[in-house]
């Protein structure tokens, strides 16, 4: 018997106007893995990984997540992103909610839970990372490593299979990429399926079972982290690597 | 030269500045016309010197006027800010006062007209203006939202509409909709007709101050409640519009204000709200004046109810912005 991959793209190209942002695409992630995808600036990971809640629409081939396939039907997209939490480089937190509304609003609006419920479930992700003491206030107030934690916190509110990264800690000052990775890592051990586009390379090395690397909108390489920094197959993700590790 | 002369001489600079502007109000009262007669009231000695050389009496009237602001100036500096401010309404309020008072008015007249300008004048044009604004903010937030569609359609809808009725004359407006209506069978009266055309009017105006405050939210805050599987309605009335009020509500309290006033607009059909009785109370006795400006004060007075409510109301929705 085959296990059902938690999310699968096959051939899937993206278009911007005339501009060819993905190619090809084919990527299957299992349940509980761990992905990490890396490249040069444009070349289409964000674009990749938003097709997956289809904040952005691919045109040709097909995407599965969680065993629905993404349409043009909105119900579908609906039902995915309850199951795919996102976290984006620059937090989206609501600013006019505090933290806790923050953590509450789509479990009570989406998933239909009584707000006591969801506040208590709020609390108990906000424990986890760290921050319960701060629930009461606004998201201005806090810092960014704080801000992107409670990110993380609200997306795991919604109790999601997936969980999306677009680099979650490039948007935060040097001393506070730690507690976001931190709070990754635990995530990760517990067994979440993640795919997380970042540049830190030794979050890769430390949690990631595979690692994707792309260039102008093709996945160019794909391999276990330990064979791909040790030893990349192509000149493009040689001269990318040689960059990032100086 | 006269760089370095400037630099070093700061007090000389300062009070050839201070005469500079003195002479210039000065100048400015005497070319309006000032009167010389009330020096010659407070200072009967003068009577006969004003009489043989009026410019220069015009001139010295002008003159002890300019230093009279100019104390006045100095005094309110030595009060704090909000006396100054308190001080500053109450002066201007007085020569308001004043100049209502040179006009003779009969206060008895406006005794015994002013309960029936507010229980007939104030309450239609308060009842117009309120349910034409409560109109007009459903219109706007539909009308911004239409603007805001990729489907062609409903967006060439929102575009016609609100260029439509913000290119015509709100007067023009009132007119078509209640001469205009009843040829293609539909009768309508007076305060309906009113109604319609200010809340289209006002609708039109206010879409594009709600379609600027959506769009003011950055794009991440709707990606962001889409992602967490919110409906596309979900996100605008969750996320989107209660940031977008920030934006919104100054501009809108203007067009409140601003409503409240040319609902004086529909007295044209006959509709009896406070412009209309301004306009015919005052009739019978010849007293018109009397009813103009008691209508303008109270016009003026609903307009600080607005704007006071407006300032809290801002209050509100600015407060997850204050650290
Ligand atoms: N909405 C859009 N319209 C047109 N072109 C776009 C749009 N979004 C992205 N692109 C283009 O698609 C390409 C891939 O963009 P994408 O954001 O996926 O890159 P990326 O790999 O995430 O880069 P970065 O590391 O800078 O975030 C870029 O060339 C970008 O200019
Ligand atoms: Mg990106």
């Amino acid at each position: 018997m085959t296990v059902q991959p938690e999310i699968q793209l096959e051939n899937v190209h993206k278009w911007y106007g005339k501009y060819h942002a993905l190619a090809e695409i084919n990527l299957t992630v299992r349940q509980g893995e761990r992905v990490v995808i890396c490249g040069p600036s444009g070349s289409g990971k964000s674009t990749l990984i938003r097709c997956i809640n289809r904040l952005e629409a691919h045109q040709e081939g097909r995407i599965t997540v969680t065993g629905m396939e993404l349409t043009d039907d909105e119900k579908t997209a609906g039902h995915i992103r309850r199951e795919v939490g996102m976290v984006f480089q620059h937090f989206n937190l609501f600013p006019h909610l505090t933290i806790v509304e923050n953590c509450i609003l789509a479990p009570m609006w989406v998933r239909g839970q009584r707000r006591a419920e969801a506040i208590e479930r709020a609390r108990h992700f906000l424990d986890r990372v760290h921050i319960g003491e701060q629930a009461d206030k606004y998201p201005i107030q806090l810092s960014g490593g704080q801000q992107q934690r409670v990110a993380i916190a609200r997306a795991l509110c919604m109790a999601p299979k997936v969980m999306l990264f677009d680099e979650p800690t490039s948007a935060l000052d040097p001393e506070m990429v730690k507690e976001v990775l931190d709070t990754m890592v635990e995530l990760a051990q517990e067994g979440m399926t993640m795919i997380c586009v970042t540049h830190e390379m030794g979050f890769a090395r430390q949690v990631a079972d595979r690692v994707v690397f792309m260039d102008r909108g093709r996945i160019v390489e794909e391999g276990a982290p330990h064979d791909f920094f040790a030893a990349p197959q192509t000149a493009r993700a040689r001269e990318f690597l040689s960059q990032i590790l100086h | 030269m006269i760089r370095s002369l400037l630099l070093n001489n700061p007090d000389a600079v300062r009070r050839a500045g201070l005469a500079l502007i003195l002479s210039l109000v000065t100048a400015a009262l005497y070319g309006m016309g000032i009167s010389s007669a009330w020096l010659g009231k407070m200072v009967p000695p003068l009577a006969g010197w004003l009489s043989e050389s009026p410019a220069l009496g015009r001139l010295l009237a002008a003159m002890l006027l300019a230093l009279a602001i100019y104390a006045n100036w100095k005094a309110l500096r030595l009060l704090s800010r909000g006396w100054q401010i308190f001080g500053v309404w109450l002066e201007l309020f007085i020569l308001l006062m004043l100049f209502f008072y040179s006009f003779d008015l009969s206060l008895g007249f406006i005794a015994k007209k002013i309960g029936f300008m507010i229980s007939q004048g104030v309450v239609t044009t308060l009842y117009i203006s309120a349910i034409s604004i409560a109109i007009a903010t459903v219109i706007a937030l539909v009308g911004a939202i239409a603007k805001l569609s990729k489907n062609g359609v409903i967006y060439g809808l929102a575009t016609f509409y609100t260029s439509l009725f913000r290119g015509l004359p709100l007067l023009m407006q009132i007119y078509i909709i209640y001469l205009g209506l009843p040829q293609v069978g539909y009768v309508i009266s007076a305060i309906p007709a009113g109604i319609l055309a200010l809340s289209l009017c006002y609708g039109a105006y206010m879409t594009e101050i709600f379609r600027a405050g959506i769009e003011s939210i950055p794009r991440g805050q709707s990606e962001g409640a889409t992602a967490l599987g919110l409906s596309p309605a979900q996100t605008m009335g969750l996320v989107v519009l209660p940031q977008a009020m920030r934006v919104i509500i100054p501009p809108t309290g203007n067009q409140f204000i601003a409503m409240l006033k040319d609902s004086s607009l529909v007295s044209v059909v006959g509709v009896w709200e406070l412009m209309y009785l301004a306009r015919t109370q005052g009739q019978t006795e010849f007293r018109h004046i009397e009813m103009l400006i008691t209508a303008s004060m109270i016009y003026w007075v609903l307009s600080i109810g607005l704007e006071l409510v407006q300032s809290r109301i801002e209050k509100r929705f600015g407060r997850f912005n204050v650290r």
